[in-house]
């Protein structure tokens, strides 16, 4: 049950981008209910002093899951992803995700421990965009459930 | 619509407007769809109650995200959120229904910081629950 804590401090490779497009922050947008027109109109985010339209502030986790993923679905570590329930989350923006980012995560695992019965993964994934641009951090504590876990 | 809410203008104690949001099973569909997390206790009520849950729930991040709009609103500006960060301390039930689950929001300004930022203090509660903890955000005002 327990997971393997030779992950505390795993530092993966950065990801293949991921390009941020204005349909899908569209889709985000509609997906959290939020007509806000600076997620939809590049005139509205210039009114704002954006190049393009920018992305909920909780768009970052539609990237830092994806990067996130090489852990939580890695069969070695051994998390049990249907019986995850998410613990944590927490973002740091250096400023906010735009159409036509081209964004890299890296992923570090920063604590697996158990508690109550259940085993508990906290990550870090610092997104940039290729050139090196920090634009987010995303800390993230996913919880695995335990037969008689009570999160 | 630029950022409209001035440091100067805001206190210790300022409350944000409060916000009601609902939530049902098409909801948690469609923010499957758009983020891409399709963990199967969100959609499927079987497999909910198998790991123990009493039934469907929301996607954290999806209540994580509706309650940041109350900050979004209150700025007029999604770029003012420096950080957001909570803690999910109960699940937020969707009952397989037409009206599904409510989470009901209130802010107030807990601090004010330096470089002309705040931070606010939440409060998110479904059911007559609180769902989260620990949940703040450091925003840039004008």
């Amino acid at each position: 049950m327990a997971l393997d804590q030779s992950y505390i401090g795993r530092t993966y490779p950065p990801s293949e981008p991921y390009e941020v497009g204005r349909e899908k922050i569209r889709e985000f947008a509609a997906a959290i209910g939020d007509d806000h027109p600076v997620y939809r109109d590049p005139q509205a985010a210039a009114a704002l002093g954006y190049d393009d339209v920018i992305a909920p502030p909780t768009f970052a986790i539609v990237v830092s899951a994806r990067v996130g993923a090489q852990v939580v679905f890695d069969e070695e570590l051994g998390l049990d992803y249907g019986r995850v329930v998410h613990g944590e989350q927490r973002f740091v923006h250096n400023r906010p995700i735009r159409a036509g980012d081209r964004l890299v995560g890296v992923l570090t695992v920063d604590n697996i421990r158990s508690a109550a019965g259940n085993d508990i993964l906290s990550t870090r994934v610092e997104i940039g965009t290729e050139a090196g641009e920090p634009v987010a951090t995303a800390y993230s504590t996913l919880v695995a459930r335990g037969p008689d876990g009570e999160s | 619509m630029p950022a409209t809410v001035n440091y100067d203008d805001v206190q210790v104690g300022t409350e944000l407007s409060p916000a009601s949001f609902p939530v049902r099973r098409v909801d948690l569909v469609r923010y499957a769809g758009a983020s891409g997390d399709f963990n199967v206790i969100h959609w499927n009520q079987r497999v909910a109650r198998a790991v123990g849950l009493p039934d469907v729930i929301a996607h954290g991040m999806l209540t994580m995200a509706e309650v940041g709009r109350v900050i979004t609103d209150w700025t007029g500006d999604p770029g003012s959120v420096v950080e957001y960060g909570v803690r999910f301390t109960k699940p937020v039930v969707v009952p397989d229904d037409d009206a599904g689950a409510t989470i009901e929001v209130t802010a107030v300004v807990g601090a004010k910081l330096d470089d002309r930022r705040v931070r606010v203090d939440l409060i998110a509660s479904s059911a007559g629950e609180k769902v989260l903890a620990m949940a703040r955000a450091v925003v840039q005002l004008a």
